[in-house]
């Protein structure tokens, strides 16, 4: 717990189980995240990568451990503290289906500031407005032309709905950033240009980003690389641990 | 944005399956509603053709057979009444008005009532009104008719049209009786009861119709001559008649005494005291319609729940969006209930401004044909509360795909499924 205060995520002697018959645990001895930090957190599939995104959003609870975010344990809040808290301060961006098929690309990516009065105060002090800041960021993500703008988001390409994503995490300033697997259903050349500018919106924000996925070919452009692996094969059943590669 | 116009836009991507499950809660409750409309019509109808009359006498019978000829037109009398009868027990003290009615024929479907001017000056109906003429006057003479606003509506009679009456109570009668026309004296204004389908003649007219057919055989011959006021006085017999009494308190002592009647036996029954049992008869019949009506509703209540379920794996995904950026599970589940409760409320709208609007376009047609008048009313408190049960209904419904999507919310986490 010493460097906690300096880190913006914290996680110490964190033990998850789903309390179900497949009794897979997910162990964390210790994991912090300092302020503008970009991880990237490696695993394969079933290795508990989102269940660790959703411990850190504070959608799950840790059974023991603590889970510490902005030097706020998530643990000691009640459920609509959490999720005004997740409202406030973490953007999320899913491998796929991230948009409301309804919504404009402009209501998706205000999305947030209907539900986080921060953020959309936040969102008013970049531009006027958070419609204006939507925009913005979309054409910071190349995506203001009039013709994508106007689509029904369904009718948008794979990249194009993640970088429309990727703005909505992106609104009203969150400090953390959470991306699961977002380039994951993208081409590989487009994969790198995601990357980027999720990067560069991040430290135009002043973001941190924990960028979880399985694909090791992205790892490079990142600070630092968390492996996630299915390791130590207990008796008593299936665990992960975190282990730092870097 | 808020989470009503998020619920709204929600609507409009499932038009065509939001629109079938409003389409179906619409249809049923609108059964629903018009078989419980179509009820109390029909009873406050039945209530309002009987107004002020304290008593009805006929010949012998069950009172709800009594009832039903003597004032709704249903049935006939299986017995006549001496006329003697009715001049006596019309006289008793504390009869403060009294009503003969002789029928029995009929006019290319509408029934002929012989009675006199007590008829117009003292029946009522629907709590206490009196018929009013809308054309012409009362008969004057024998050959005399009243048309109700139906009869003179349907027929296309105007004043001073001549017309012949027929034998029986059916369409198509074998005896007529043309040799002796009536002739239309007076048009009644609209009332909603089953005057409204009747030609009324003066007794005279209506015994003298008889008297021709009596005497004269199938040969219908007609010498007014032979048939004197007086003569006709003492073998003339009528249905039943209708008293009204000085004090309503004596109406029971009154009946006894009628039931106890010398000269022939005679039933005299109390108006309300007969409605009660009429009802009981037709309760059964209410009772299926409306619990076949109810069962419908379910139905319809069900496809909702159907249509809803086939959108889970949607809303699952949608749901944990707006899980991810902050909805709270609270919220969640009042989109989904809020879904049930719009689409249930919106069934009940359009189901209530289907009837209504059924009700104006077939206001006209219900009363011509089954003299039922409906009248565009509000809701009755009971109809409201029917309606109210049916939205708590739609919104309990609405908890089953609710607390499932509201579950998913919590454990799926910030993963979206496929």
């Amino acid at each position: 717990m010493t460097n906690s205060t300096a880190s913006i995520i914290g996680l110490d002697n964190l033990v998850f189980g789903w309390g179900r018959s497949d009794d897979f645990l997910l162990e964390v001895e210790h994991l912090h995240v300092a302020r503008g930090e970009r991880v990237f957190l490696h695993g394969p599939s079933g290795s508990g990568k989102t269940t660790l995104l959703s411990l850190i959003a504070g959608v799950l609870l840790p059974q023991t451990g603590t889970v510490r975010i902005l030097e706020r344990e998530l643990n000691r809040m009640n459920g609509a503290a959490r999720d005004r808290f997740r409202a406030d301060h973490i953007g999320i961006i899913f491998q796929q289906f991230n948009l409301i098929p309804y919504l404009s690309v402009v209501e998706n990516v205000t999305l947030p500031c209907y539900f986080s009065p921060l953020r959309r105060h936040n969102a008013k002090q970049r531009s006027q407005s958070p419609q204006t800041e939507a925009l913005r960021l979309l054409e910071h993500l190349d995506m203001a032309h009039a013709r994508i703008i106007d689509k029904p988001v369904a009718e948008l390409s794979v990249g194009q709905q993640q970088r429309v994503a990727a703005a909505r995490a992106l609104i009203g300033s969150p400090e953390i950033l959470i991306a699961d697997e977002p380039t994951s259903s993208m081409d590989a050349d487009r994969r790198q240009a995601f990357i980027d500018l999720l990067f560069r919106e991040c430290a135009e924000l002043g973001s941190t980003l924990v960028f979880v996925s399985h694909d090791k070919s992205l790892l490079e452009s990142f600070d630092r690389h968390i492996d996630f692996g299915r390791s130590n094969p207990a008796p008593a059943g299936d665990s992960s641990r975190l282990r730092e590669v870097s | 944005m808020n989470i009503a116009s998020l619920a709204l836009k929600s609507f409009r991507n499932r038009k065509l399956t939001t629109g079938l499950a409003i389409t179906s809660i619409t249809l049923s409750v609108s059964l629903l509603l018009a078989v419980e409309i179509l009820r109390s019509e029909a009873r406050t109808s039945f209530t309002n053709t009987v107004s002020g009359t304290d008593l009805i006498v006929g010949a012998r019978s069950g009172p709800v057979q009594l009832l039903l000829y003597s004032v709704f037109r249903i049935g006939d009398p299986t017995q006549n009444i001496d006329w003697s009868s009715y001049e006596e027990i019309s006289r008793l003290p504390g009869v403060k008005w009294s009503i003969p009615l002789s029928m029995g024929d009929s006019h290319r479907g509408f029934r002929v009532i012989g009675t006199d001017r007590n008829f117009f000056e003292h029946y009522r109906y629907a709590r206490g009104r009196p018929l009013a003429l809308r054309l012409g006057g009362w008969f004057e003479h024998a050959e005399d008719a009243v048309l109700g606003a139906d009869v003179a509506n349907r027929l296309g009679y105007r004043l001073g049209d001549e017309i012949v009456v027929a034998h029986g109570a059916g369409d198509e009668s074998f005896v007529t009786h043309d040799d002796r026309p009536f002739r239309v004296s007076g048009i009644l204004e609209r009332t909603g009861t089953p005057v409204d389908r009747n030609l009324i003649i003066s007794l005279e007219g209506f015994e003298q119709m008889h008297a021709d057919w009596r005497s004269g055989g199938g040969e219908h011959s007609h010498d007014p001559l032979a048939h004197r006021a007086g003569a006709l006085d003492a073998e003339r017999e009528i249905s039943a008649f209708l008293l009204g009494l000085d004090s309503r308190a004596t109406a029971i002592g009154m009946q006894r005494k009628i039931n106890q009647f010398d000269a022939e036996p005679l039933s005299a029954i109390l108006p309300g005291v007969a409605l009660l049992q009429l009802w009981e008869t037709v309760g059964l019949v209410e009772d299926s319609l409306l619990s076949i009506s109810v069962l419908v509703v379910i139905v319809g209540l069900f496809s909702m729940l159907i249509i809803l379920m086939t959108s889970m794996n949607e809303r699952r995904r949608e749901m944990a969006i707006l899980r991810s950026v902050g909805a709270r599970p609270g919220q969640v589940l009042a989109l989904m209930l809020g879904e049930a409760l719009c689409i249930t409320l919106a069934g009940i709208l359009l189901g209530i401004a289907l009837v209504y609007g059924s009700i104006m376009l077939g206001q006209g047609w219900m009363a011509r044909e089954f003299g039922l008048f409906i009248p565009l009313q509000w809701l009755s408190p009971g109809q409201i509360g029917i309606l109210l049960l049916v939205a708590l209904s739609g919104v309990i419904i609405g908890l089953i795909p609710g607390i499932r999507v509201y579950r998913y919310s919590l454990s799926d986490g910030i993963s979206v499924r496929v």
